[in-house]
């Protein structure tokens, strides 16, 4: 249990992080895909015995390089492109996990997580990866916000706008890997997305929006995992369902006190 | 004798390999004005990205500030058209332009007094400082426009590239910004502005007219004539005389 809150605490942070930049450039479907493209990689890696994370790395690389290569190479928009690798990418590893008999409890574990199966040496990763992303984020935070801000002006600044949209892409590739283990590849996304888009509505600064991210990232993992303990529940999916009700919360108390608030309309 | 601040040599600029103008042959001198005139399509934005180095020239010899486009970071502000991403940014509008300060300062580099100054500054030109600490994408139109506005002014640049930057101002707004536009002008600084208003043209040193090609370059009363206008529009020999936006040089001797 202890291993648990532990982990969860890393993934609170690291999808914290990683989540403020995806909300801010609004990258929220590319990383459901990541999320979701890690499962081949996942099943080809527990078919053949080498750790899960290892496949993880290798399906989000071959996701992040697939995006690159359809949206560069065609004139579909973005989102075709990455909602055919994510349906695509999703089929594979079914087809896959399908071949196999003596599968389906694995892949309940990647779909979902096994939050009380966290290992000290999965901890060790976890907490290496959260340090490394913290360090990227420190670092690279101006040409970050930057690109959040509009990817011509990150150009003009002298920042490769590729380059750190790549980058950008890695890390959240990295926040996937670091996470499947606990939620699992369905939810992860939840854990990135929810908890940002939380403390959007609150705070108007890049470093408290990732504080308070965390912490509500930490929130929905204690609350989850009392829940799951005294009632008995999926310990990921516990976790992710109070993250999305904070969220709710949060919308629906910011409407309250902002009742003036316009809203941006979306035109392309 | 000032340096040229850009120069086009048998350039051909456009996207993705194909070119929107060739045979482009011109120069600007630093501390110059240069208003770009053309309907939609015309290429306004392609000429701009070019120089700004957002788009790779096709063929030919393009000089910006003796340098390539691109890399004179610390000299050139460009204020384009924007993303509609930008406005949805949470992010207080003072952190908005506090960004144009970042290539002065590098990746980790503190911010100085001076740069605080000149943020601040920037958003009172633009009668932005009121709303410096709402998010962005809590502002109408016009002041989110203010506030890039005032991104641009807090680069401190050189050269400016100015891509229809009045789109969507206010009355009050258009004024700030023709004040601005003074005080560049007197500060010395190279302005190019692509504009649908033909009396900002005409107060501009240099006037290039574009569809697609080069229509005409020169001096606007050289060049804003009501035949290279209806060459460019194709239609203004029906606009009435008395539209603020279409002054006909002619009749102002």
């Amino acid at each position: 249990m202890l291993n648990a809150l532990a982990a969860g605490t890393l993934v609170a942070i690291a999808c914290g992080i990683v989540g403020t930049f995806m909300v801010l450039k609004g990258l929220a479907f590319l990383g459901d895909a990541l999320s979701h493209g890690v499962l081949p990689g996942v099943a080809v890696a527990i078919l053949w015995g080498i750790p899960g994370i290892v496949g993880a790395a290798v399906g989000s690389l071959l996701m992040i390089a697939g995006i690159g290569v359809v949206t560069k190479k065609t004139k579909l928009s973005a989102d075709t492109a990455i909602g055919l690798l994510f349906v695509g990418m999703l089929a594979l590893g079914v087809v896959i996990v399908s071949r196999s008999q003596s599968f389906s409890g694995d892949l309940v574990k990647v779909l979902f997580g096994q939050f009380l199966g966290i290992s000290t040496i999965d901890l060790v990763i976890q907490g290496a990866a959260t340090i490394l992303l913290a360090l990227m984020a420190f670092v690279f935070q101006r040409p970050f916000l930057l690109l959040c801000f509009s990817e011509e002006q990150t150009q003009v600044s002298g920042y490769s706008a590729k380059f750190y949209h790549f980058l950008l892409l890695l890390m959240i590739a990295v926040s996937v890997i670091v996470a499947f283990q606990t939620v699992g590849t369905l939810l992860v996304f939840g854990m990135l997305i929810a908890p940002a888009a939380s403390s959007s509505f609150i705070s108007r600064r890049l470093g408290s929006m990732m504080v308070l991210a965390s912490g509500f990232g930490f929130i929905a993992v204690y609350a989850g995992l009392l829940l799951s303990y005294h009632f008995n529940l999926s310990a990921g999916a516990s976790v992710v369902l109070v993250a999305v009700g904070i969220f709710f919360v949060i919308f629906l108390f910011s409407q309250k006190l902002k009742p003036r608030r316009i809203h941006a309309t979306r035109c392309n | 004798m000032p340096q040229d601040a850009i120069s086009f040599k048998n350039g051909a600029i456009g996207y993705e390999g194909q070119s929107v103008i060739s045979d482009l042959n011109l120069t600007l001198a630093e501390g110059s004005s240069l208003a770009l005139v053309g309907g939609n399509g015309s290429g306004k934005s392609t000429f701009l990205k070019t120089i700004a180095g957002l788009l790779p020239i096709i063929s030919g010899d393009v000089r910006v500030l003796e340098d390539k486009p691109g890399k004179q970071t610390l000299r050139i502000a460009y204020h384009g058209q924007f993303h509609p991403h930008s406005f949805l940014l949470p992010l207080r509008s003072i952190d908005v332009v506090r960004m144009a300060r970042f290539p002065h300062r590098g990746l980790l580099g503190r911010f100085t007094t001076e740069d605080e100054m000149i943020v601040r500054e920037s958003l009172e030109i633009m009668g932005a400082w009121d709303f410096a600490s709402e998010p962005i994408n809590s502002l109408s139109g016009g002041q989110r426009q203010r506030v890039f506005l005032a991104h641009t002014l807090a680069r401190k640049a050189d050269l400016l590239l100015l891509d229809e930057p009045t789109a969507g101002l206010d009355v009050p707004g258009i004024s700030l910004y023709e004040q601005l536009i003074c005080k560049f002008k007197k500060e010395g600084k190279t302005i190019l502005v692509a504009t649908h208003s033909i009396k900002e043209a005409s107060q501009c040193d240099k006037v290039l007219l574009l569809a697609s090609r080069v229509i005409a370059f020169g001096t606007p009363s050289q060049v804003l004539t009501r035949e290279t206008l209806l060459e460019t529009f194709g239609l203004v020999a029906q606009l009435n005389e008395e539209n603020l936006l279409f002054v006909d040089p002619h009749h102002h001797g």
